[in-house]
């Protein structure tokens, strides 16, 4: 990902449970005077009512690769309709993926990991889950594909805040937090949400991984330490006393890692290898920003369970610190773990 | 030959850049075949540009989007499009329409048949039909990724994930599955019936005999394989996907089985496509620096047909008498060898 980045065509995957305003998204981005043409993948047994020149219906056939890793996965479907899409270059100028309610982000994005051809022309641009503000937290509880596409945002559209009251909203926002501390997040009704804040995000662009962050929402005006999210233990329910709830999840975590020692490359790459060979299941993203020893270019790397991609991104500037910054997100993550493993990359 | 300036790479090889007319077709292409006299290229969206022996262009209008399939039986071009229609062109540049989705899904892909009959898949499904006879369908578990007719008998083969399903369309629960785990694309029947190959989404091909079913695993190609080709009696399959043309043995009833296959014209670029030619142990193959070769089977032996620098090679074909050679790189640019 270089110069090479701004040519490709930019993929945005919107997704969302099921009823949470998905082709609203989609409609209020296509209908919006930008000057742009987008195509639009979508479900084929999906809703109807788009307005668009350029649709594809699709299959959301999920493929196994051949190379032994069973959670390596891609979109066939999305392979053959890159394919078709990119012999009418020229004629759009991005690329929307809507998936079904019930889908998991993973294979979608995976694609564009994976397969050479659509890697050569496209480029993902970020994870836009929308989410019901009235219902998310029931399915927070009974649809784990719900939990997947919150883990797996960039940016979450918490639609239809109209709906629900003050402390209602403050509740899921906390659910969402304790899943996901790192997507930037928007309220919205009827999905009313600026086209910059869900286009041309830059994502899975290694040089725009600047912030990671967490991403509380200014408007909670709120002190505390963040990197501390998780560690509330089992005991679920904490009230801060200004209305900022923090809930720890079972099932899905964040877990982020900080030094501001060097790390050494020998050790730390291998580890990371190896963790997201063994540990790759369980962990839906990844991102760094790393110092390692005797190196002036910052590293970063980003990753989808089992993919990683990284480089030297740029001199470290002068008085900025140098620091190594890490951020997994998934489900049952050996916390204990991956700090002892990571430590053990620190140079003493 | 006086003005040829070796490439770097290759000190000694002979050139015929001098003797190639060349064409500009204005328009991205995906492959080229000889209708008549005329090669066809065939172009990303909606034509179809015929150029003659002296270079003149004619296009044809055959689909109004892109046009995503292609099949070609030496008299016919079928085609495929994103405009949900299968359409055929002749050596005249008649365009008929031979079938419309009804749901103007997507034609990802189209075979022909020497008798006549055609196929064409949307979707899952898979069509055929035959002369007078009532369209036959069959659905298959996911979406068709390549067709090919049987040269013998009325048999397709589709290819889908995880395998291929033959099917005589005639004979009701005909179908007979060969599994391989994995995404399979194109398909083709070896010229004399005995062999079944596909080209998958990772990079590999996989065969089966027919005889018995056994499998042939082609792998260790550094990326997909776009292009194969039968050679000359049907004795070796030529592919793209690796820095020299990959051709396979089929001469012997085993076909690769054990056997290494001849690496052929290696350059610093990766094979894009190639054609062998229709009656002697030669192929032309296409590279992603823009290089043209033509390459002797028996000995490696090398021509160099267009020097490297523009976008890769996208289409390279021979008329039926192998007396012309034309090609064409993804931006349209090319040109006409007469041998």
């Amino acid at each position: 990902m270089s110069e090479a980045t701004s040519q490709k065509i930019p993929v945005t995957v919107l997704t969302g449970y099921l009823g949470a305003g998905k082709t609203t998204l989609l409609n209020r981005i296509l209908s919006e005077n930008h000057g742009k043409k987008y195509a639009v993948i979508v479900n084929e047994f999906g809703e109807i009512g788009i307005d668009n020149d350029l649709i594809i219906g699709a299959d959301e056939e999920v493929f196994e690769m051949n190379n032994g890793c069973i959670c390596c996965t891609v979109r066939g479907d999305l392979v053959r309709i890159m394919d078709g899409l990119m012999k009418r270059k020229g004629k759009f100028d991005a690329i929307i993926v809507e998936t079904t309610g019930l889908a998991d982000p993973a294979p979608v994005a995976q694609t564009f990991f994976v397969d050479e051809d659509v890697q050569k022309n496209a480029r993902l641009d970020a994870v836009v889950t929308v989410a019901d503000a009235k219902w998310l937290s029931d399915r927070l509880k009974d649809a784990p594909e719900a939990k997947n596409q919150i883990a797996f945002a960039d940016v979450i559209v918490l639609n239809k805040t109209d709906l629900v009251s003050k402390g209602e909203l403050a509740e899921v926002e906390a659910r969402i937090r304790a899943i996901n501390p790192y997507a930037k997040l928007h309220r919205t009704e009827r999905c009313s949400v600026a086209l910059a804040d869900v286009l041309d995000r830059g994502a899975f662009d290694l040089d725009r991984i600047l912030d990671i962050e967490p991403d509380f929402l200014e408007a909670d005006d709120h002190d505390h330490d963040h990197d501390h999210h998780h560690h509330h233990g089992h005991d679920h329910h904490h009230d801060h006393g200004h209305g900022l709830k923090h809930y720890h999840d079972e099932d899905m975590q964040s877990l982020s890692l900080k030094t501001d020692k060097p790390l050494d490359p020998n050790m730390f790459m291998p580890w990371l290898q190896n963790l997201v060979q063994v540990e790759g299941g369980k962990i839906l993203r990844s991102k760094g920003i790393l110092a390692f020893h005797d190196d002036d270019d910052r590293y970063v790397f980003q990753g989808v369970h089992m993919m990683l991609e990284g480089n030297h991104q740029r001199k470290w500037k002068e008085g900025e610190p140098r620091e190594s910054r890490l951020v997994f997100i998934g489900r049952e993550l050996p916390e204990e773990a991956i700090r002892k493993g990571f430590e053990s990359c620190i140079v003493s | 030959m006086k003005e040829f300036t070796p490439p770097p790479d290759s000190a000694s090889i002979v050139s015929v850049t001098d003797r190639v007319k060349p064409v500009t077709l204005g328009m991205a292409v995906t492959s080229v075949h000889f209708l008549g006299d005329r090669a066809a290229f065939v172009g990303g969206e909606e034509n179809v540009a015929f150029v003659d022996a002296k270079g003149e262009i004619t296009k044809v209008a055959v689909h109004s989007g892109g046009i995503l399939s292609t099949a070609f039986d030496g008299k016919r071009l079928a085609m495929g499009g994103d405009d949900g229609k299968v359409v055929a062109l002749d050596a005249k540049g008649e365009v008929t329409l031979l079938a419309t989705d009804p749901k103007r899904r997507w034609i990802d892909a189209v075979a022909l048949h020497a008798d006549g009959a055609f196929a064409w898949s949307a979707g899952k499904t898979a069509t055929v039909k035959s002369g007078k006879a009532e369209e036959k369908s069959l659905e298959v578990p996911s979406t068709v990724g390549g067709l090919a007719f049987a040269p013998k008998g009325l048999r397709l083969a589709i290819a889908h994930y995880n395998g291929v399903t033959l099917w005589f369309p005639n004979m009701e629960g005909s179908a007979e599955f060969l599994p391989w785990a994995g995404s399979h694309h194109a398909v083709t029947f070896s010229p004399d019936n005995k062999f079944l190959v596909t080209a998958m989404h990772e990079p590999a091909l996989h065969g089966w005999r027919l005889a018995d079913n056994r499998h042939m695993r082609m792998t260790g190609y550094p990326g997909r394989v776009r292009s194969m080709s039968w050679s000359a009696g049907g004795k070796g399959l030529a592919t793209s996907g690796a820095d020299t043309v990959i051709v396979w043995p089929f001469g012997s009833k085993d076909g690769p089985m054990g056997k290494e296959p001849a690496m052929l014209a290696p350059l610093q670029a990766r094979v894009s496509v190639v054609a062998c030619h229709p009656k002697n142990d030669i192929l032309a193959a296409g590279y992603s620096d823009g290089t043209v070769l033509m390459v002797r089977l028996e000995d490696g032996a090398e021509i160099l047909v267009r020097r490297n620098g523009t976008p890769p090679v996208a289409a390279i074909g021979w008329n039926a008498k192998g007396t012309l050679l034309v090609f064409a790189d993804e931006n349209g640019d090319g040109g006409l060898l007469e041998l």
